[in-house]
């Protein structure tokens, strides 16, 4: 996911799990029927009058990504960063699938795979799962960037029919999409999440059995705060000022623990560099600022079969076990 | 999405806009919002854009996409080749050999017409000076091969692939519109092809390989740094006065212009002689038996000796013999020409080419569209063909990563590695060019010289010949 649109997810309030009374919020009332809303709102907890969100939607933040709404696909422009991430992060995500599968045609190697990007922004890394074959849903809080991301994907029919985009929240869908996915991909979103814990239970409810969760985030580190804040945004002004917090950077570790303790089973951890000269990323054995990182939810039976430790290798070799359709 | 199309178009669009000719035909798009979409169309069906069209074709990570070929002329393929050899011959390099193997096209050669040729020498017609190539292992050095069996080669492979591949016969290209590079609301991001019979197509890459004249590139404003050359080319199909092993190609540089001698057979070979435009129109018309005893005597006489460069050119010779006494090998005379077959003597002009980009957004040159040599040293098609395996190699990769096409990303990687390889070839085969095309005594004595030193030193030949084989 590319960072700036999934700032609902940012919260002034962690950990609380809050309902958000979306009627209050511009977009909420034009994605959702309002009795469905008013069900969500009994299953989830307490309704607050005034609310930050119940993933926390800061109107602050959402006002600044509005402006970039219009920019995703200018690949020299803010987002250019972004672009080049899918240099290396859909071969990951494509050669972790393919090592998993035995029965997968190289022409198409996603097809069958339902595929949901969670924090889609304007489509970038949505679109190129697509074109391997993948049906892959892709949802946005910000409504600007789901119709940004809907224009650019118009024109391939291709595509059109391939990716379906939604104006919402994870939390919004997981009642309607339970165990529905084969793979969730959360690509630099979990920085901006306000309730970690709360957004991996919601990955794990609507990813079927020995699914995979992609993350790729940034670590909570001196060096991430140096170069991950200061130079990128200050400096250099690879990244929109003010996008990230360092305080809500996610160390692996933390990550790693919160997805074992709700199910999940980490196969891969991979550092990621970017390199300002030549606008390219590359894989790194050093975690401390960027990393990807390859979950597989438990089985229905419960527990996954024995696998490795978390390497830090690029090549996953172990595949999951009663293989997953994926 | 029509409405999207159309909506953005007839808003007045700030930015680039799009030279005159162009403009009615972006209010016309919105009806082109129906024009079939592909993913490659490759405008040009000679060898080079058959070839490039047929390796996507049968590209496993194209498998699920759809490209087009568009070609002017007619469909041509045989299943027998005509008892008469075409005029019209290329050198095939191993790579290109390599390259058209890779998806079946070699086996049809093989099993049409072809000529293997193990040694290659070349020599100077103002002096002794000669070099010889050939390989340590006495391995074919490339192959002879008339154009047509490698267009119907090819054809047989397009056709193999044809749910993939669709390809548009008496087809022309008239009109292209470029998309605005980045994506702005509403018009369609794709390049819109407009053919003579008002058919319209979509494409999110287009590849220009319609030859020195392309139209592509024109349209596409690429700066085209060209040169005319004082000569034109004669080619016929010659008959030997004896059959012999011919195994080996022959070109002499006269100060008019090199003349070669490609085998085809034991009997028959090719001639290339390029030379002056009313020296060119002389060979054409003149009876039968003079040409033969033009070519005979052009590749025999010593008439443009000097006393002065050969005693030069002796004195180099035995200089080096001491340093290195293997070093020069016996000249070898080439087989004396019989006669010609009549209705094959063709002349055509002679120039230079090179484009300055390869590529831009959604689009990419290849072949003779991108750069156009002298036939001198018998690279053109071959630079085609090594065009063709790098583009393929960078599209598959990025196809495999879900990227889009046309994306300038990858297509520049492709620019840089062609233009890298291409470019000092062009630039020296232009030298070799002018630096032959004298008599002036210095220049000859330079080059002989340099012709025998070069023939002394086994590294720079093996060189030499790799660069050439790819």
């Amino acid at each position: 996911m590319d960072d700036h649109a999934d700032l609902s997810f940012q919260a002034g309030l962690r950990g609380t799990l809050q309902d958000c009374n979306w009627e209050s919020q511009p977009k909420a009332s034009s994605t959702l029927p309002v009795p469905l809303s008013e069900m969500k709102s009994s299953v989830l907890t307490v309704k607050r009058p005034f609310s930050t969100s119940r993933s926390s939607v800061d109107p602050k933040e959402i006002k600044k990504f509005q402006l970039l709404a219009q920019k995703w696909w200018d690949e020299e422009g803010e987002y250019s960063a972004l672009h080049s991430m899918n240099d290396i992060r859909v071969p990951f995500i494509r050669d972790t699938l393919l090592n998993m599968s035995s029965n997968y045609h190289l022409g198409s190697p996603l097809s069958g795979v339902k595929i949901l990007d969670v924090g889609c922004g304007g489509g970038l890394l949505s679109e190129p799962l697509g074109r391997l074959g993948a049906s892959v849903t892709g949802i946005d809080p910000l409504e600007d960037n789901i119709r940004t991301a809907d224009q650019h994907k118009s024109f391939d029919p291709v595509l059109s029919q391939r990716i379906q985009y939604k104006s919402s929240s994870l939390e919004e869908i997981v009642e309607e999409s339970m165990e529905t996915f084969d793979v969730i991909v959360a690509c630099e979103v979990v920085e901006h999440v306000a309730d970690l814990e709360m957004f991996i239970k919601c990955c794990s409810q609507v990813l079927k059995p020995e699914g995979s969760l992609f993350i790729t985030t940034i670590n909570k580190t001196q060096l991430s705060y140096v170069l991950g804040i200061v130079v990128a945004e200050k400096i250099l002004g690879i990244v929109p000022e003010g996008t990230h917090e360092w305080e809500k950077f996610v160390p692996p570790e933390d990550l790693g623990r919160l997805l074992e303790s709700n199910g999940f089973s980490v196969k891969t951890v991979n550092g990621m560099l970017y390199n300002p000269l030549w606008g390219s990323w590359s894989w790194t054995e050093s975690t401390s600022i960027n990393y990807a990182m390859h979950a597989v939810k438990s089985g229905a039976q419960g527990h996954s079969s024995p696998t490795d430790a978390p390497s830090e290798t690029e090549s996953e070799e172990h595949s999951a076990t009663a293989g997953t359709a994926v | 999405m029509a409405a999207l199309c159309g909506q953005g178009l007839l808003a007045p669009l700030g930015g680039r806009s799009l030279a005159g000719p162009r403009a009615p035909l972006r209010f016309r798009a919105a009806v082109a919002a129906a024009a079939p979409l592909y993913d490659v169309v490759v405008s040009g069906g000679g060898m080079v854009g058959s070839a490039m069209a047929a390796v996507l074709g049968h590209d496993i990570h194209f498998h699920d996409k759809k490209i087009a070929l568009l070609e002017a002329g007619p469909r041509k393929e045989y299943n027998h080749v005509p008892d008469t050899y075409s005029n019209r011959v290329s050198s095939i390099s191993p790579g290109s050999a390599t390259l058209l193997s890779s998806f079946g096209a070699w086996d049809h050669v093989c099993s049409l017409r072809l000529k293997p040729f193990q040694r290659m020498q070349v020599w100077d017609a103002c002096s002794e000076a000669m070099i010889v190539f050939e390989k340590d292992d006495l391995d074919d050095m490339g192959y002879i091969v008339e154009n047509d069996v490698i267009m119907s080669a090819l054809t047989k492979q397009l056709d193999a692939v044809a749910d993939r591949v669709e390809v548009f016969y008496g087809s022309r290209a008239v009109g292209y519109t470029w998309p605005l590079p980045s994506h702005s609301c509403g018009t369609s991001p794709w390049v819109q092809i407009e053919l003579a019979d008002g058919r319209r197509l979509q494409t999110k890459l287009l590849i220009g390989a319609d030859g020195h004249n392309s139209v592509v590139r024109k349209e596409a404003e690429i700066k085209n740094i060209e040169h005319q050359y004082d000569q034109s080319a004669v080619v016929a199909t010659l008959h030997l006065s004896e059959a012999t092993n011919n195994n080996v190609a022959w070109q002499r540089f006269l100060p008019t212009g090199p003349i070669a001698l490609l085998p085809l057979s034991d009997t028959a070979s090719s001639l290339v002689w390029s030379t002056s435009h009313e020296h060119a129109s002389e060979l054409v018309t003149m009876d039968e038996e003079s040409f033969v005893d033009s070519i005979n005597s052009a590749f025999w006489s010593n008439v443009n000796h000097s006393d002065f460069i050969d005693t030069a050119g002796a004195m180099f010779r035995s200089a080096l013999s001491l340093l290195r006494p293997s070093g020069s090998a016996v000249r070898q005379l080439p087989p004396s020409v019989a006669k010609v077959d009549p209705e094959s003597r063709v002349m055509f002009p002679l120039g230079m080419g090179h484009a300055t980009e390869y590529v831009q957004h959604r689009v990419a040159l290849i072949g003779d569209a991108a750069h156009r040599v002298h036939p001198l040293a018998g690279q053109g098609v071959n630079l085609g063909f090594g065009d063709v395996a790098c583009l393929a190699h960078h599209l598959s990769a990025a196809a495999f990563n879900g990227n889009d096409l046309g994306s300038l990303k990858h297509l520049l990687k492709f620019e840089t590695e062609r233009q890298r390889h291409n470019v000092s070839l062009i630039a020296a085969i232009d030298v070799l060019k002018r630096l032959y095309s004298t008599k002036l005594a210095p220049l000859v004595l330079l080059r002989t010289w340099g012709l025998q030193a070069t023939n002394a030193l086994p590294p720079l030949k093996e060189q030499i010949m790799a660069i050439a084989s790819k």
